[in-house]
Order: C-alpha cells, then structure tokens, then sequence
C-alpha cells in the first residue's frame, strides 16, 4: 500500500497535496482498497465552497458508499471531470490521475492539524 | 439457460388478448392530445404464457426449496390465503365504496386490529402502512407528535444500536431526526453503559430489534426500558423478528410504546420477489390518538343485537394518512387466515418450532461455521463464513450453496459480524430439510480448505454464474426499447 | 391447525441434539413474569372452516362483479387478462425472496428490468424504478427527490389542488418532519395559471395531475418551460391507461412521473396491495428512491440482470439514503408487466379508446336528464363531473338500492365548493346496458 510522503492526511481518508494557493485533493490508496471497484464519484461543481472536514461529494462502490469531506476550507477551483467516464482511476492511481478536485486554502493553519505519511500509515494499520 | 427479453420476441400486428368493439357511438378524439406512438411489445397469448413460464423457471422460491434467510422469515405460504384472498367479494370491492356495502372486508380488518393487539400487547393497531420501513416510519412520525403535543420541541435524537437494519435510521432519517448509533456489548447486547450516556432531554425514542439481529433476546431490555422512559423517550420496536414471540411475550408487556408488525413475514403473506409487504403498527395507550386513519371501529346497536356495525374512525391527532386507501389490504386476508387457522395455540407452536429449528441447526454448524454470540438463540442466529487457511469469504459459501440447491443465508448482516451468515430456518422446515441442509454446509466448509476454486467459482448450477455487479454499476443500462426504435436511435 | 411438520421423534432428537429438555427451555432470557401470556385469538379452525368462514365473509360484500361500478377516484374496475393472474399464481414468483441473489433470481430480476422498460415507453420517461407502494407515495417520494435534486436549497412546492386530495394528504404526512411548505391547493379552486404565478426560486417542484382528479386532461402546453425557467421540477401524477391514448409526460417535459398502477391489471381488492410508478430523467436516476435493476453478463459473458446503484439504498447508505424504502410491490409490478405484454400497443390503446367513448356517451345522456349538469370545461378521459340536484349520497342510496348500482364518488368531501356534485368514473367493463341503467336511475330519483 502507497503512503507518499509529499500530501497530507485525513481521518477521513483524503489526500491533499498543496501547490502555492491551491491544492488538490483525492482519495487515498488505502480507502480505495477498501472500497474495491469504484463506480461513481459526485463531484461539486466549480465555485463551490466548503468547510473543512465538510462533505464535498460522494464516492461509490457497488457495496459501499462514502462521503468525501474536503480537509481544508476552501473553494473548489476544479474538478477531474475525466471520473464521470472512467472511475476507475480513483483505484488504479489514486495519488495521480484519480485526484478528485481542486481547491484553494482560505486558511492554510488548518493544514497543520492534519496527519503526514508516518501517522496516516500508523492510522491505517491500527485499523486493519 | 437465458431468455430472449420481451421486445425480442415482439412483432408488430400481434395482441394477447383481444378487447371487444365498442358498443356505444364512438365520440371524436382530441386529435392535439394524442401520443404519435406507444412502444409497447406485441405478443401473441402463447408467447406471453411461455416467456413467463420460463422466466419464473429461473427463479428460486419457497415452493421449490428451503430458504434459510435471516430476518426475512420466509415461511411456507399457505395455498388456502391465495384462494381466499381471489375471492369475489373481497377481490373485486372498491376501496371507496360505502361502509355498509363492505362489511365483510370491514369485519376482516376490526378482527385483525383487534387480534394484532392481543398478540403484542398493544392498545390500538392501524394497519395502513404498506411494509416494514413504512411501518418505521409511521411509528416514528407518531414519536414525533406525542413530544410535540406535550410541548416538548427539543427532542431530535433516535437511539440506534449498530445491529439494526438500515431501514431504521433511514426512517429516522426521513423524519427530520439524527441517528445516534449504539454500540454492542461482548454479548451481543446493547451496550448499556454507552445508552446511559447517550439518555438525555434531546431524545425521541429508542429503535430496539428484539430478539436482535444477532437472534439474541435482548438480555438487559428491562434496564434499557427504564433507562429510555426515564428520559422521557419512548420506546420502538422492529418487528421484523416477531416470529420469534408471538405467543411467547408481548412486546407491549416488555415496555415497547410503539411496534410494527410484518405481515410477510410472521403472518404467512408471501413476499412475491420483493412485495408486497403489509406493515400494521400497534401503540400503547398514550399514543392511541396519534395513529394514521382511519383505524375501523365496531359500534354494537342500542337494541342490544350482538352483530356490530363496522365504521371508519379517525383518530383524534392523527399523524395523517400514511398511502391511499386502506392499506394493503388483500395482506390483510391471508393473515387473518393465517391466523384464524391457527388459533392462539398454533402460533405459539409455531415460535417454539421456528427457535428449535434455529436452535438444531447453530448446534450442527459451530464447529465448522464459528458462532460468535454462541448462547440459545431465539428463530436465527448468525455464524460466520470464514476459515482457517483458505481465503474463502461468506459470499462464497452462499454461492456454492445454490449448487446444492439451498437459497444462501442472509449475507454481509448485521454489520458487526464480520463475513456474517445469518441463518433463519423458520418453522415449517422438516428435520430431514435442515439435515440436508446441515450437511451441505458441512461439505461446503470442507470444499472451503481442501477445494477453494469450487467456492471462488460457484454456483456452477444455476442460471447464470456470477454476475459483473461492477459493469451494472458503470454501464448503466436501465431499460431496452423495441426494436425498431433501437434502429431509429442509432441509424 | 399448523404447517409445523415435526414428529415427537424429530422433536425429541432435536431438543437432545441442543441440550435442553423441552420447548419450554429454549425462552431463558424471556422475562418470566411476562412468559405465554394468555391470549383471545379464538381457538384454530380447520382448513375447511376456515374456508367456509371467509367465503361468509366475502358475500357480505357488495362487489363489482355483481353491482355495476361506476366509482373511480384513483381506483378503477378495468379488466384483467388471464395471463395476469395465472403468472401472479405461479409459486416460482409470488414465494420468492427479493432478487438479491442474482445468480437465482433471473427471473424476478428480467421481469422487473422488462417492467422498467415498458413504464419508461408508456410514460415518455428515461428510467423508471422497480415500484413503490401505491401512487401516493410514489408522489411523496417524487417530492422528496425534487428537494434533494435542487440540492436542498429549495423549501416550497406548488400542487395542483386537482392532485388526488389522499395524494396530498400522503405528502403532507410524508414531510411533516421537514422544513418545507406546499402551497396551491390551500385554495381548492387554484388553476394552472394560478399555480404558475406561484412559481420562484424557492420552489423544488410543481406537482400537478393529469387526468386531474375530476378526470379532465389539463392544459400542459409550455408549462414544463415555465417551470424550469425558475429552476424547479415539473413532477405529473397521472394515469396509465390514459397513455395508451394520450400524450405521455415525458413529451412535455416532465421530471417526475408518479402514477397508480392498478388499472394495469391489478384487482380493486378494496384499496390494495396496488402499484406506485415512478419514472424520472437519467440526469436524477441517483437521487431516486427504490429498487432498481440493471444489465450486465456474467463470469461467461452471458447477459443477465441484478439489482444495481444500491448504494443509495437504506441497507448500505443507511441514514443518508434516498428513502427507507426496502419492500416494495414486486408481485404487483409483475402483474402490470404481464398486462403490458398481454393487451401490447394495440390493446392497450383499444382500453383507453373504449374509456374515452363509453365515458362520453354517459356524460351525454346524464347531461341531458332534466335538473343534471355535466361539467365540460376542459376534455375528460374516462372519469367527469356531474352537478347533481340532490345530495350525492341520497342519490347513490337510491341507485344501489334500485338499480344495483355503485355510484360515483361525492365530491363535496374533499372540496365544499363541489358539494352535490359526484365524479362519476366509466371504463371499459361498463356496458351501453349498464350506462343506461344508470341514466334511468338518476332520471328516476329525480322524480322521487
């Protein structure tokens, strides 16, 4: 399983890697292993704002249903319209291609309560 | 084996069944409100017959063979409730007519009110809601209304413990009300020092399974009834396990304020691949006033004539109404059936057959099948589908079953067993059945070390193998379309 | 008597094979003081009487088998083709489990995708579900869906007081939990243009009925329009046999379409089990509620079918879920399906046609009896109004007891302002004799 050192963490399971004001933001490879087959993802649409660790959308397997919760406030700046066609990628290359959107960081101290490879990886194991 | 779909086996020009000439003048249609045409297939009498013949031959059923699905008591469906409920009088009455021209179906809906009552110890019954969820549901919005009416507006929780089915915070859910989930003790009981916490003034109520998903009669209730009325909440029951008591206790008497029934499951009515269910709710006295109407009322003439007259009545702060009409009411004849067949003694057998059956069959499969909650189970009770050295999981148990002709237990459920197998036989089940069935499972945990590709594999009986679930998901195809219209969309 | 089939050998074998000595051992968490309660279901009868009793029960009913019905009001005596319940009678179906066990349950599962194929080319619609519970409700989930399609931001729907008035009454149930205000038919005389002015950006949907509940075909022309220029949903209750003949919803641009299934047929039996349609756009097939199936192959590539997008169902998504519901009316759904298929495009049709013709030649003739005013202001299908010069019951007194006749439904209920007036419905199994009778019966008490 893929911990990559350069994003950050949540509780909930996102990712988020910061690029200046921006940052993006997807599903990590340990949730997408749990959800197995991804078959949908709602995203938001473009300009839409979010409270950190508020749901933005939704990802769907064929037994399983989870909410994506954005890790920092921001607005989203872009979404991967490309998971409408092809969900899959979500599972094939979570850090990469499957990123889910984009936003901006209103407040980028709140990066700071979130978790880096080490304790995410720690957080995993613990749960099995 | 596969069957062609409805539109493959249509052609234009034909009819199944011809409807007469008209034989008044015929009045001009509104030639601007017409539909320019109607896809609808075109199948001679014959082609329909077949095609569903041979798709009812691909489904498997109680009639065929045994089911031993948890929490959805699929017992034998008596033939007796079919006839009866074709009958002229009670099949082919209109929902609106006058109550006097309909005493017959008024008297069949009193008596089942009334023996629904007995049976769980309720002081009103209405039998509108039209399945088990919409019975939760009912339950809960007259939740709603007696803190309401009290004056209490502060009440907004529904206490859920982790066991339940998920009807039941969806039903809380579409009331308006956040779901608090419980979790559960080593004993498969509700963890009492969790619902201590959780009692406060923002409490509705608590949604309580009993015997719980797990087949457990909750070991605590009388301490978690306290605890909940001490509150000010009230208490729900799901009645989807009522197979397991009647007879034996009456929830009503256990301290439950509101309950539904399910008349698919405890009372015969059969579950027809999906429904119709029937979902009656019976409340204790304080919430009689609350109930959806009209409820049926029996009124006795001052002449002293001992035949009643049989009248709607709507309760004083009904909730409103809760589907159209009466309810689903031809459930409402096989159950009666059901039950006046039986009398109070038959249905009490029948719990006590149903917790044997359960009972025999967890003895003959702990040591192959690991129980975790392993005390005397009530009608089901739940093993898990997983083995030492062999990465076989619980659905793949289940699809091998298929092979040796057994519809699978209920998969993946309740959700704090892990690979869950929740085995309910039901009553009508013979000895020898459960014996076959014991022994196929038996074979499978063995099949399950020494030939895991069999399992991984299966079924490899029945109609189709194991289905893309994921290409269903991806590639939604919800419908097809005749054929030439099929052509037309893609020349 | 039981269907218990244990013997006292089987019985004693089983107990020993447990570990406890009899029946009676295998309650111990039972509280004792509540244990066997004594109860007054009377004492069991014999299959026989059993028989006998309900057959009793039965005839003190008035049925339509023997009384011409002319009573309507969302429930119709339409005919059914044998095929219907000869398949309803088929143990392979009706004592089935729901389809979630694909691999044996192909049946079900090609039956409910061909029924969700027919409802999508009867209504006009992209995807339809696999049912609801009755019209009613299929109404309330279609209003539930409207306010989580406009994303939960929208509070209001507009419906048409001409909705079936249980209809509306089921929705106000439905969300009396919830933060939403339904407006329209708090004037019960409110006509289209009415409810459109009543349109803005804080409504979710306009609910509207056609056949409205007095039978007449509304005006629909440009309404969709009107409705989406504010960004709501144009949901439609109306009625299937009227599609055999007439325009569907989805041509005019409907969102949401919501119908009673049991004209398709589904015996009368007084109210149900009936059959809630539901069919929707492919832009909203995620926010619907209910079972739905798919097609798909198996591990060899053949085609089969499973139920699919469970995810939005309250057995995975639990408190978010689209709805709680998880029953449904399979059998029924089947029955409309094999009716489908039996009547096909051209049988459906001649049903609606006889609707349209018989229900016209009886509001002629009443309309003209003396002191009788069939009410015309907009075309009817199979059901109309008539102003009656006498109250409605007195009237439908009469016409039972003279003519053995179930008359029409008494308006003045549900809107003061149609008091004496009834909503007299004619389908297909009247007969020119039976219309007739009518028309004497309402010229004789008249003259009482």
């Amino acid at each position: 399983m893929n911990f990559p050192t350069d994003v950050k963490y949540t509780k909930t399971d996102e990712w988020i890697r910061v690029k200046g004001n921006e940052a993006e933001i997807g599903l990590t490879d340990y949730a997408q292993n749990h959800l197995s087959d991804i078959v949908y993802v709602e995203l938001p649409e473009v300009g839409a704002e979010f409270k950190q660790a508020t749901a933005f959308g939704s990802i769907e397997s064929v037994k399983a249903a989870s909410d994506l919760n954005l890790p920092v406030s921001g607005k989203i700046s872009a979404v991967n319209d490309s998971l409408a066609d092809t969900p899959e990628v979500v599972n094939s290359d979570p850090f990469g291609k499957g990123w889910i959107v984009k936003c901006t960081v209103a407040n980028p101290a709140e990066l700071s309560g979130l978790m880096d490879a080490a304790a995410y990886q720690k957080y995993c194991e613990e749960r099995g | 084996m596969s069957e062609p779909l409805i539109y493959e086996i249509s052609s234009p020009g034909r009819c199944g069944v011809e409807m007469p000439a008209s034989d008044v003048p015929e009045t001009e249609l509104p030639k601007d409100m017409l539909r320019s045409n109607l896809g609808l297939p075109e199948l001679s009498q014959l082609d329909v017959v077949r095609h569903y013949m041979h798709l009812s031959q691909m489904n498997y059923n109680i009639d065929g063979g045994f089911y031993p699905l948890g929490s959805c008591t699929m017992k034998f469906n008596p033939k007796i409730n079919e006839d009866v409920a074709r009958l002229n009088g009670f099949a082919f009455t209109h929902p609106l007519q006058d109550p006097q021209t309909v005493q017959g179906n008024l008297a069949v809906m009193w008596h089942l009110q009334e023996w629904l009552k007995d049976i769980g110890g309720f002081a009103a019954v209405s039998l509108q809601p039209a399945a088990g969820a919409h019975g939760e549901f009912t339950g809960i919005l007259i939740m709603r209304k007696y803190h309401l009416d009290r004056g209490d507006t502060k009440r907004s929780v529904i206490l859920i413990p982790d066991s339940a089915h998920g009807t039941n915070p969806a039903s809380s859910a579409m009331s308006g009300f956040t779901v608090k989930q419980l979790p559960s003790d080593s004993r498969g009981n509700i963890d009492l020092e969790a619902l201590r916490a959780a009692c406060d003034d923002t409490v509705v109520g608590l949604m309580l399974t009993n015997p719980n998903t797990l087949g457990l009669f909750e070991e605590h209730l009388e301490e978690v009834v306290k605890l909940v009325h001490a509150c000010g909440g009230l208490m729900y029951g799901d009645g989807a396990n009522m197979n397991a008591l009647v007879g034996v206790v009456r929830p009503g008497d256990l301290g439950f304020d509101v309950m539904h029934y399910n008349l698919h499951k405890t009372f015969s009515t059969p579950h027809g691949g999906g429904g119709p269910g029937s979902g009656p709710v019976g409340v204790t006295e304080k919430l009689v006033d609350f109930l959806p109407g009209p409820v049926v009322d029996a009124e006795y003439p001052d002449d002293g004539d001992d035949t009643p007259l049989y009248v709607y009545r709507q309760p004083k702060k009904s909730i409103g109404r809760l589907k159209a009409f009466n309810g689903n009411f031809g459930m409402f004849i096989r159950a009666y059936t059901y039950i006046r067949v039986h009398g109070a003694e038959g249905l009490l057998a029948n719990t006590e057959h149903a917790v044997l059956n359960a009972n025999y069959i967890r003895v003959k499969l702990r040591d192959k099948f690991p129980v975790p909650y392993d005390r005397i189970n009530m009608h089901e009770f739940v093993c898990q589908g997983k083995f030492a050295g062999s990465d076989v999981r619980a659905l793949d148990v289940s699809k091998r079953l298929m092979d040796y002709n057994f519809h699978p237990p209920t998969n993946y459920f309740p959700l704090i067993v892990p690979e869950a197998l929740m085995i309910e036989p039901t009553e009508t089940e013979s000895k020898e059945t459960l014996d076959t069935f014991i022994d196929a499972m038996r074979k499978i945990a063995d099949e399950a070390v020494n030939h895991p590709e069999l399992l991984h594999e299966a079924p490899h009986n029945a109609p189709v193998k194991r289905l893309d679930e994921v290409k269903a998901a991806k590639d939604l195809v919800l419908c097809c379309m005749p054929i030439e219209f099929e052509k037309q969309a893609t020349a | 008597m039981t269907y218990i089939p244990h013997t006292d050998a089987n019985r004693a074998e089983m107990l020993k094979a447990i570990g406890v000595k009899s029946l009676k051992d295998l309650f111990p968490d039972v509280p004792a003081q509540h244990k066997y309660p004594k109860l007054s279901v009377p004492a069991a009868l014999s299959e026989m009487e059993t028989w006998w009793e309900m057959q009793g029960l039965s005839e003190a009913n008035a049925d339509v088998n023997h009384y011409a019905c002319f009573l309507g009001a969302g429930a119709y005596n339409h005919y059914s083709p044998h095929t219907v319940d000869y398949v309803l009678r088929r143990g392979e179906f009706y004592t089935a489990y729901t389809p979630y066990q694909p691999e044996v349950s192909q049946g079900t599962l090609q039956a409910m995708f061909e029924y969700q194929s027919m409802i999508c080319q009867l209504t006009g619609m992209d995807v339809s579900n696999a049912s609801h519970y009755d019209g009613a409700t299929s109404l309330a989930e279609g209003v539930l869906m409207s306010m989580n399609a406009t994303k939960g931001n929208r509070t209001k729907i507009v419906m048409s007081p001409l909705v079936h008035p249980q209809y509306r009454s089921v929705v106000r149930t439905y969300t009396q939990g919830m933060d939403i205000s339904i407006v329209g038919d708090d004037n019960l005389k409110s006509d289209l243009p009415d409810l459109i002015k009543l349109l803005d950006q804080e409504t979710a949907a306009l609910v509207i009925q056609s056949p409205n509940f007095l039978g007449q075909l509304e005006d629909v022309k440009g309404l969709a329009d009107k409705v989406h220029a504010v960004g709501a949903l144009l949901i439609v209750v109306t009625d299937p046999i009227a599609l055999g003949l007439f325009m569907p919803p989805g041509e005019y641009g409907a969102d949401i379409v919501c119908a009673e299934g049991q004209s398709l047929g589904i015996p009368l039996s007084y109210g149900g089990p009936y059959l809630g349609i539901f069919a929707t756009k492919n832009a909203y097939v995620r926010k619907m509620a209910g079972r739905l199936v798919g097609e798909t192959v198996d591990s060899d590539g053949t085609r089969g079918y499973v139920l699919t997008l469970s995810t939005r169902e309250q057995h995975i998504r639990r408190e978010k879920a689209t709805s709680n519901i998880c029953t449904n009316q399979g059998l029924y759904m089947l029955a409309a399906a094999v009716y489908m298929a039996t009547l096909g495009k051209c049988g459906l049709e001649q049903v609606a046609r006889l609707c349209w013709h018989k229900s016209h030649y009886a509001a002629k003739a009443i309309g003209k009896l003396k002191g009788y005013k069939v009410i015309t202001d907009k075309p009817f299908f199979k059901e109309f109004v008539v102003k009656l010069p006498k109250p409605v019951s007195e009237v439908n007194e009469f016409l039972l007891e003279e003519f053995d006749i179930l008359g029409g439904y008494d308006l003045g209920q549900d809107y003061p302002h149609l008091k004496n007036h009834v909503l007299i419905a004619v389908t297909e199994t009247n007969t020119q004799q039976e219309i007739d009778d009518l028309v004497e019966g309402l010229k004789q008490v008249m003259e009482q």
